[in-house]
């Protein structure tokens, strides 16, 4: 199966790779502007970032199994990352999750992400997410929210198209 | 009375006070970097010559600096080992791989006010002769990595940044990296690693001494976000009256992120040491105490590693009498001066200045399975004793907060920490997955027995009448 790449994804990894003299280093950024227009990183993809960074395909391979916010399936159109950790499980994220897994028909208790038949949402408990002082907090995308109620949650999931 | 003392975060929560270069140049953005820049090689008595960049140097060790990012060693030490003679180029990396539980700091800074990270950046490269940097910033913070990419393209714009930086003939560049949701990016050696395009396994010290050989084996300075800001308030205040803000040896200020159960989560900016524990927790103008009718059981003091601090527990913390002799002071652990000396001192550390308030409606073995959980998740796998033993934990804790505990639990799970710090691990993971472990079995004993005994007798019974097992709901 061949990868194409897009004109402007091939203008940015072409980008990244002058901010270091050593090509391999560019590979984290180049996965994550490839994740962004894709959803996810596929073996055509590891193939062609290994061959654009002159590299042998298991070194961008080992990166991609080991760092969690890369993903080697396709994932939800929205991925709802709920934080876990401490602060944020004694303001309810606990409890928070189980509402968004209730309200979308997914099991709260299986661990890792977990997708609708419908491929709209994603949801799974991450660590934490750098703002235990709001918990509890979460992202939808790159978006970013704090002190999630169960309505804010509601509404947030409304606002997905 | 303790007060908010705002130096980095003097800015940030203005009403109308945006990231922008323009604002940050109105609020006398840059300023620092200019007067650095300025500074003249000095005539020193024995006839030789220092230059700019060993004045700041020497003026950062005269401020005291500790590292913000959790280990509180002293920036101007840390500076001073960097091979300057290897005729390798020097790197330094801004480490805003903010991840320990807990801590959301660099948030507010990198969100709110970029200017002034780079300006410190800007200040530190120049200090150490540096011409290529990093910002590392962990991948679950994808907005303030467009807000610094943003930033960096304007002090460009204004020749902060690039060739030749406002006529001086001194070249910078800047980039971010992003990292991808993995806790040991923020172990230095970790983070060197992820940023050559590898996988985050720490490097074995010695002979990986960043300051030695770091990124792409050359001298590098690894320095936290808000380490760096304070460089530039040194260089526009002077190291000497940086030096008079806090307390002897814990001088500047710290910005403290309280959560957990207060009335008033948040960060708070104070001078090191002069406010309490307790201040912090109580004072209206900082936690504004617990909720109603609730009483403290306990406090994790600095980021989910450091050792817990149980209510009602009392130190002996060494204080100068009158007449300047130390003494021993038997002093609460809510009265500890929050810094980092007395912390230490009380067996704990002020890490990465977080603090967790858990008040009497808290489980605490719940508590700790929710964190071993965080560690066994983020353990990188390379070294055997942390991999297994914070897995090995974690199970254990699970199990118990599941209904399924033991008597032996409690000595089991420090048996199992015991065995994994003290160098037999690469990096400082092994200390960190240990100490909760150690110091919440440790200081809370009789609840851990006591849900084991309670969980062996409920099973006894079990089996004794077998139509009565249930399966536990989430046990994993």
């Amino acid at each position: 199966m061949s990868f194409t790449v897009p004109a402007n994804l091939a203008a940015e990894v072409d980008e990244l790779i002058t901010h270091y003299p050593v090509k391999r280093a560019a590979s984290l950024m180049v996965l994550h502007a490839i994740q962004e227009q894709f959803g996810w990183i596929s073996p055509e993809a590891v193939e062609w970032t290994a061959a654009k960074l002159e590299l042998p395909p298991i070194n961008i391979l080992e990166i991609l199994t080991f760092y969690p916010m890369l993903r080697q399936q396709p994932m939800g159109k929205y991925q709802i990352k709920v934080c876990r950790t401490l602060s944020c499980a004694l303001g309810g994220a606990y409890e928070l999750h189980h509402h968004f897994c209730a309200k979308l028909g997914l099991d709260a208790h299986k661990h890792g992400p977990q997708t609708t038949a419908d491929g709209k949402f994603t949801v799974e408990f991450v660590e934490c997410l750098a703002s235990c002082g709001t918990a509890p907090v979460m992202m939808c995308n790159d978006a970013f929210y704090e002190g999630v109620s169960h309505k804010k949650a509601d509404d947030i999931v409304a606002g997905c198209p | 009375m303790p007060q908010e003392y705002k130096l980095i975060l003097k800015h940030a929560d203005e009403p109308g006070y945006t990231p922008d270069i323009d604002c940050y140049l109105r609020h006398g953005g840059y300023e620092g970097l200019k007067k650095a820049l300025a500074i003249q090689p000095k005539d020193l008595p024995d006839g030789k010559k220092m230059s700019p960049q060993e004045q700041i140097r020497e003026d950062v060790k005269v401020s005291g600096l500790r590292g913000r990012g959790g280990a509180g060693f002293s920036c101007g030490l840390k500076w001073s080992f960097v091979d300057r003679r290897s005729g390798k180029p020097i790197y330094l990396i801004c480490n805003a791989d903010e991840s320990e539980p807990g801590t959301f700091k660099d948030r507010q800074i990198m969100h709110k006010d970029p200017h002034q990270l780079i300006e410190g950046m800007i200040i530190s490269c120049f200090a150490n002769d540096v011409h290529l940097a990093y910002i590392y910033i962990r991948g679950e913070m994808p907005e303030g990595a467009k807000i610094l990419i943003k930033a960096l393209a304007e002090a460009r714009a204004k020749n902060f940044l690039g060739k030749n930086i406002l006529g001086t003939g001194y070249d910078l560049e800047m980039y971010v990296h992003r990292g991808a949701g993995a806790y040991i990016c923020g172990e230095e050696t970790g983070l060197i690693e992820s940023l050559e395009g590898k996988r985050p396994y720490p490097r074995i010290k010695p002979p990986y001494f960043p300051a030695v050989l770091g990124l792409w084996m050359c001298p590098t300075i690894v320095n936290n976000v808000e380490t760096l800001c304070n460089v530039k308030h040194i260089v526009e205040m002077g190291g000497a009256n940086f030096a008079k803000l806090g307390t002897p040896n814990n001088t500047g200020t710290r910005i403290v992120s309280l959560s957990g159960q207060v009335k008033r989560p948040g960060y708070y900016e104070i001078e090191v040491g002069k406010a309490t524990l307790g201040e912090l927790i109580n004072d209206p103008k900082f936690g504004g105490g617990l909720r109603d009718g609730r009483k403290l059981k306990a406090i994790i003091p600095g980021g989910s590693s450091s050792k817990v601090l149980k209510a009602g527990e009392k130190f002996k913390l060494k204080k100068k009498d009158a007449e300047g002799r130390e003494v021993l002071v038997e002093t609460d652990m809510l009265d500890l001066p929050y810094d980092f000396d007395s912390l230490a001192q009380a067996g704990t550390m002020s890490g990465s200045s977080a603090i967790i308030v858990m008040d009497d409606s808290v489980d605490i073995v719940e508590t700790l399975a929710n964190l071993s959980e965080f560690y066994a998740h983020e353990s990188c796998g390379q070294c055997t004793p942390c991999r297994e033993g914070a897995l090995w934990m974690n199970k254990a804790l699970q199990r118990m907060a599941h209904g399924q505990g033991r008597a032996g639990d409690a000595d089991y799970l420090v048996k199992i920490a015991d065995n994994i710090p003290g160098g037999r691990t690469i990096c400082a993971f092994g200390e960190a997955c240990s100490w909760p472990v150690q110091s919440f079995v440790g200081k809370f004993k009789d609840e851990f027995v006591a849900k084991g005994v309670a969980d062996e007798a409920r099973r006894a019974k079990e089996v004794a009448a077998p139509g009565e097992i249930k399966q536990l709901a989430g046990a994993h």
